[in-house]
Order: structure tokens, then C-alpha cells, then sequence
């Protein structure tokens, strides 16, 4: 992982007003963490379970403020009834999503939940952007943050073993 | 045994600048019955979500005070919310539980608050800055005079009666329950 599409990543948030950022850790999501926890422009929120974040998401969006989801792919199975929050109040959301158990896994234990990660969010409402490589996420960021806040979408950015590497074990 | 409506009436008639977040089942219910307001949003769902909605809103606006009205039931579900709450530490969220030890929607089963958990220790424990326990017309009092002074997160455990009081339903778009609480705060719709 280069630090470049981090950082654009990071600046990206920025330029789209997010100003919280609540997260489950992950590997793949650490720099992103670990630039807002330096800076002054976006707050982090540690969560115990991803579906905190998404009322989280709502709650912000009620006083006015953007926030982003940060998670696993596991952590989206954990989230799914609480998404009904978001389709029934048509309330803007974004979550990115490192994928796990989807390419070049170590750990059978993360295939269920990778593999089901897509469908689940779609089942319950969100669209969903597969990326690959850095060019594709960022364009895709900008894309998911732009029609969320500027039209009540609901969106969900896969971003795939392929652009983060694989866990090495 | 203090009752649920009369409870929910006195915290909304003393904190008249607060806005307020209430969790599905009785709490929205008991909030609708105190009176309707633009700056009650009420979930029929989404449950465990209450306080977190709660915490996203006290983050989103510190100028503004927060209660969250919610339900035994709900608070357990959202157990680990309150370690996440007791972390962020946002001055402005009072997390209120109408504690009536049961499942109040789904037909009375007891709930854990009945066989021991205590969640004002709960939250205690998770680092909130004011926790109490409500018994009584007297700790009721209190709590209303911490709720205007005191810097939170606060958490109040209310015990009340789980005899039933009748249903008062808000309405159930959320569409139009997020875009009136908006407007409160001169926010537009998109």
C-alpha cells in the first residue's frame, strides 16, 4: 500500500465536509485512522460494534454533520437491521467497507461473511462500488460522498483485497 | 412506583431547549404522549440505536442539548454503546432508561434488568461522568435539576411501573420526522 491514495483518501473526506468518523479497525482502514487522529479536521469515533456507527451516521446527519462508516466486511453482518434506519428515513450514508475472505484469504473463518457482504447491503438497500486499484477509489469516494450528501443516496464502497494486499500470516 | 408517563411528562416540561432522540416501543410512545414536538425524533425501529443516534447528534452539535429516552430492553441491545459513549465523552447527551424490567412490546418477559443487571453500574463503569438511579418522586426531582447543570454523559437509570398504559403513536414516516427535526435546527431538506 502506497501512503499516496491514503492521504488523497484522507483529503478527499475533507473536501466533502466529513467531519466524524466513526470506525471498527481494521488493517486495511489504519492510515486513514491514524491521519484523522493527527489532524484537526475530522473526529474519530471508536465503535464496539459497526452497527453503533451507522446511527452514529444518522444521528450527525440529524445536526447537520457528515460522517463516514469505516469497517470490515465482517462487521457489515452486524449491521443489517439497523440499515433500516436509513431507508426509512432516506437518511444520506456512506460507509467504506475493506473486504475480507474475497481474495487470496488465509482465514476460511472470513469467506462466509466476504463473500456475503454485497448482497447483504443490497438486500437492505445500499448500492454497492467494488474497487480494485487506487485511481478507482478514489474516483469512486468522491462519486459515493458526492450523491450521498447531494442526494439522500446510500452507498457502500467495497474496497478489495487486491488494493490492500493480502494479511500476511 | 413511579409510572412512565408522568415521568417522561416532567423531564420534556424542564428541559424545554433540549431536543430529544426516543427509542422504539414505550419510550417514543410515552415521549408522543407528553407532547408532539418537531424536535422529538422518535424510532419505531432500528433497535439498540437510540443512544447512538444520540451521540452522533451531541457530536454533530455541542452548541445543543441532547436526551435520549429509551427502554431497558433497547439499552441492552445497545449494551456496548454505552462503553462507546463512556469513551467519547460528549458534554451534551444525557442517555435517560425506562426501566421497567421487561420486554413491554413482545408480552411482558422479564428483561436482565429484572434478574440483577444494573445499568447505571454499567454505565458507570464505561466512564460516564453523572450516573444515577431513580426510585421515586424525589430522585425524579434530582435528576431533573442534573439534567439542566450537570456536564455528562449523563446516564439515568429510572425504574418505573410495568403496569400498561395505553399506546400514543407518533407518526411513522421518517422521511418527515428527520426533515421537521432539521428545520428546528434551520436546516434544510435536501
Amino acid at each position: 500500500m502506497s501512503d499516496d491514495w491514503e492521504d488523497q483518501l484522507y483529503q478527499l473526506l475533507i473536501k466533502h465536509e466529513v467531519s466524524l468518523l466513526p470506525y471498527v479497525p481494521d488493517a486495511g482502514h489504519a492510515a486513514l485512522i491514524s491521519k484523522a487522529d493527527k489532524g484537526h479536521e475530522i473526529a474519530t469515533v471508536v465503535l464496539s460494534t459497526e452497527e453503533e456507527g451507522v446511527a452514529l451516521n444518522c444521528g450527525a446527519w440529524l445536526g447537520g454533520k457528515r460522517s463516514v462508516l469505516l469497517m470490515q466486511s465482517s462487521g457489515v453482518g452486524n449491521c443489517i437491521n439497523m440499515m433500516s434506519l436509513i431507508a426509512n428515513c432516506s437518511f444520506p450514508f456512506v460507509t467504506l467497507v475493506t473486504m475480507r475472505g474475497e481474495f487470496g484469504e488465509f482465514n476460511s473463518w472470513q469467506v462466509p461473511m466476504g463473500q456475503a457482504t454485497k448482497d447483504c447491503l443490497e438486500a437492505i438497500g445500499l448500492t454497492t462500488y467494488c474497487v480494485e486499484d487506487p485511481d478507482s477509489l478514489l474516483k469512486t469516494v468522491d462519486a459515493a460522498l458526492f450523491s450521498a450528501f447531494a442526494s439522500q443516496q446510500r452507498n457502500a464502497v467495497l474496497m478489495s483485497q487486491k488494493l490492500l494486499g493480502r494479511k500476511e500470516w | 412506583m413511579l409510572n412512565r408517563r408522568d415521568v417522561v411528562k416532567k423531564i420534556q416540561s424542564a428541559l424545554t431547549a433540549h431536543l430529544f432522540i426516543s427509542g422504539l416501543g414505550s419510550p417514543s410512545y410515552d415521549l408522543h404522549a407528553a407532547g408532539d414536538n418537531p424536535k422529538n425524533f422518535y424510532l419505531w425501529g432500528a433497535m439498540g440505536g437510540a443512544a447512538m443516534m444520540g451521540l452522533g447528534l451531541a457530536m454533530a452539535r455541542p452548541d445543543q442539548k441532547i436526551a435520549v429516552l429509551t427502554g431497558d430492553g433497547e439499552q441492552l441491545m445497545g449494551l456496548g454503546a454505552l462503553a462507546t459513549i463512556g469513551v467519547a465523552k460528549p458534554q451534551n447527551l444525557a442517555v435517560i432508561v425506562l426501566d421497567n424490567g421487561h420486554f413491554g412490546e413482545t408480552g411482558m418477559q422479564q428483561s436482565h434488568t429484572s434478574q440483577g443487571v444494573d445499568l447505571g453500574a454499567v454505565a458507570a463503569s464505561c466512564g460516564f461522568a453523572y450516573t444515577c438511579t431513580v426510585e421515586d418522586a424525589a430522585g425524579l426531582a434530582d435528576l431533573l435539576h442534573q439534567l439542566q447543570t450537570v456536564n455528562g454523559p449523563l446516564c439515568a437509570v429510572v425504574r418505573v411501573s410495568a403496569a400498561p398504559v395505553p399506546r400514543s403513536l407518533p407518526i411513522l414516516d421518517g422521511s418527515e420526522l428527520k426533515n421537521r427535526f432539521r428545520r428546528v435546527l434551520n436546516l434544510d431538506p435536501l
